[in-house]
């Protein structure tokens, strides 16, 4: 029960995290549907630099660093998003899938070669971080808490007050829903959408570590992230674009995730015998049925998926 | 030149042509990252591929496979196209795929089917995921893409679940068609003889050129392809018009799902590789269909070639040094042309405007030519 609990919410602040980082590059007008490879190069930066740190690094240093790289990384590779969706006017459905598909393999090439580099007959795509890991991890009474899940909450918190207090989450929104009329009082549109998708990059990456570092301690870069990019915009349409509405999408969907991960230890739902793998599509099916529901009046931003043009009417 | 520059094919080609070269560049920059003796060696073998081989046997035999595994591909491009045409993204052409190999493959195994009613399960398997989207597109708004992710996980679950009924306990591979499903592996036509015996080439080759063609027929000259194509540039004016815009959004995903099944079915039953049930990931070749079907202009002639491309350089990829470099550098490269096919919009209208300049020149020169006399 316990661990049904840790990993609902272990993978609801990781659902939340890249969810809200959708929600920022929604916003400012950008669709971001290549979270789910963003997710995977900060997962790389993360776990890379928990390899290179020297042993005896102390726990606060190692937990600093490995954030920090996750949302370097993730902010450099959503820049790719940034450069073709604002300056280009390229299809944003387009940059996004390839991103995806991009992210996986770059991050599987740059392990493998430096595996290979490392021991000539290494050809894995595997990094661990058996000894990292614990740095992340406070053991309370079988709970195991991640200061990750401590910072996630953060995140939500600040989310909603830049979104709803300050002026930068005001003008970034009317970016989302008017660019013109946002153009016309003196926002610099071009600006407010590099934020954006910044902003989704840093989050998106900082989902990528904490999925890598959850339950496992090494991590195969050609499995890429399984889903949890698109899983996370998934949350962000059923939280109707909203951060406390997402939060609350969040712990739903890490629920049946987290399911999937733990139902062996149930002896009631082991009894109904259910093949394993059902409860692995139990997610993606789950949300499919929530969007069906959700999906009719959509409180999207009304310019989303639009190329600015300064010039039209 | 200006005449033949103002071509849309002609522009399409060329903009695709700079997509390749940019992309195989980046991926030469990214091997000389990596270890610089070598590095031209190795992105030669990607653009090689079978014509590294010395003897024209082998090339033939290796090119044999590279078409085996072309032909799925121009099904998926097909398939992306096809919707893409009609505004819509199906990304679940891969899921689409996977059902396709799972119909099929327990066509051929579970219930002991001919080549040709496995074919056709594949195809309605593809159909009813692209129904699915489709519906839930049509009537309950849900965004196209997203729903088709979450059917590729379904998809990919559902099939490992369904095709470990048909494998050995030992294995994680279904049973080989040749040995427990003959009656299922696509007839050569003879086709096999010509590529050296490679026992791979079949019928599904020239079955996925006649359905490039049929698709080009169909949005081109056709009302029902009319009809489809106006839904895509406005639904609400297709609407008004009389068509029936919801079905239309159905029936384009439906036969796009076909395409995609039809793709999955034209690999397996092939018997070029066996499906293994333990996959965490969903098969890649959906998703290169996306990159083949933009390279190739969204145009399913295109389509054919660009294909060949894709599976050119995928296949050149395990050609490469693997002591030092890695088969996923063709990964790399088509995911980057994807990327960089993002831009083919901006490079057309930059040779438009600059047309349009020059143009404006000639024009000019001319009046004061005129002007002279």
């Amino acid at each position: 029960m316990v661990l049904l609990v840790q990993y609902t919410i272990l993978f609801a602040c990781i659902l939340m995290l890249v969810a809200l980082g959708g929600c920022f590059s929604e916003h400012s007008g950008v669709i971001n549907l290549g979270l789910e490879g963003i997710m995977v190069m900060g997962a790389m930066g993360g776990a890379l630099m928990m390899r290179y740190l020297p042993d005896g690094t102390s726990a606060f240093v190692v937990v600093a660093a490995t954030i920090l790289a996750a949302l370097l990384i993730g902010m450099l590779y959503s820049a790719l998003l940034a450069v073709a969706a604002i300056h280009f006017k390229a299809d944003q459905t387009l940059v996004g899938t390839a991103m995806n598909i991009l992210g996986t393999a770059a991050a599987t090439v740059i392990v493998k070669s430096i595996n290979t580099i490392n021991n000539p007959d290494d050809h894995s795509s595997i990094v661990q971080y058996i000894e990292e890991k614990k740095a992340f991890i406070v053991n309370i009474g079988g709970f195991e808490f991640n200061w990750l899940m401590l910072l996630a909450v953060f995140v939500l918190v600040v989310s909603f007050v830049v979104l709803y207090k300050t002026k930068f989450g005001l003008r970034l929104m009317a970016c989302g829903e008017h660019p013109q009329a946002a153009d016309s009082v003196g926002i610099n549109v071009y600006k407010m959408r590099w934020a954006g998708v910044l902003i989704s990059g840093a989050l998106g990456g900082l989902g990528g570590i904490m999925y890598i570092t959850a339950g496992v301690s090494e991590w195969k870069f050609e499995y890429g992230v399984a889903g949890f990019g698109f899983l996370s915009l998934a949350v962000m349409i059923f939280g109707k674009w909203k951060p406390q509405n997402i939060a609350l999408a969040a712990l739903l969907f890490g629920f049946f995730r987290a399911l999937s991960n733990v139902y062996a230890g149930f002896d009631f739902l082991v009894e109904l015998n259910i093949p394993g793998g059902l409860y692995n599509m139990l997610p993606y099916i789950v949300s499919l049925v929530v969007l069906a529901f959700t999906s009719k009046r959509s409180s999207a931003p009304k310019a989303e998926g639009i190329p600015y043009d300064k010039g039209a009417r | 030149m200006r005449k033949i520059l103002k071509n849309e094919g002609v522009q399409s080609l060329l903009t695709s042509l700079i997509c390749i070269i940019v992309g195989m560049f980046v991926g030469y920059l990214v091997l000389l990252l990596i270890e610089p003796t070598g590095a031209f060696e190795a992105i030669m073998s990607v653009a090689k591929n079978f014509l590294g081989y010395s003897r024209t046997n082998m090339q033939l035999k290796h090119l044999g496979t590279t078409l085996a595994k072309t032909a799925p591909l121009i099904m998926c491009s097909l398939s992306i196209l096809f919707s893409y045409k009609v505004g819509l993204f199906n990304i679940g052409a891969a899921g689409q795929y996977v059902m396709g190999a799972c119909a099929c493959l327990y066509g051929a195994l579970g219930f002991g089917w001919g080549w040709l009613p496995c074919l056709l399960f594949a195809a309605f398997a593809g159909a009813a995921f692209g129904v699915i989207t489709g519906a839930l597109k049509a009537y309950c708004n849900v965004n196209e893409v997203i729903s088709g992710i979450m059917l590729n996980w379904i998809g990919l679950y559902f099939t490992n679940m369904v095709l470990t009924n048909v494998k050995d306990a030992s294995s994680a591979y279904t049973y080989a068609l040749k040995a427990k499903g003959k009656d299922a592996i696509l007839p050569t036509l003879g086709l096999e003889e010509f590529f050296s015996r490679n026992k791979y080439v079949g019928i599904a080759i020239p079955l996925a050129i006649i359905f490039a063609i049929l698709v080009w027929v169909v949005l081109n000259k056709t009302k029902f392809g009319y009809e489809l194509k106006a839904t895509g540039y406005n639904k609400n004016a297709a609407k008004y018009c009389g068509m029936a815009e919801k079905r239309n959004i159905i029936v384009s995903l439906a036969i796009s799902g076909a395409l995609a099944g039809l793709a999955g079915a034209f690999l397996y039953q092939t018997d070029i590789e066996q499906w293994k049930v333990t996959i965490s990931s969903v098969p890649t070749m959906g998703f290169n269909g996306i990159a083949a079907a933009f390279l190739g202009g969204l145009n399913p002639i295109g389509a054919i070639f660009s294909s060949f491309f894709i599976q050119h350089i995928t296949e050149g990829g395990t050609h490469v040094d693997l002591t030092i470099y890695c088969s996923q550098i063709s990964e790399l490269i088509s995911a980057l042309i994807i990327y960089l096919c993002g831009f083919v919009g901006f490079l057309k209208m930059l040779i438009n405007t600059s047309l349009a300049k020059s143009e404006e020149k000639h024009a000019k020169k001319k009046a004061e030519k005129g002007g002279d006399k």
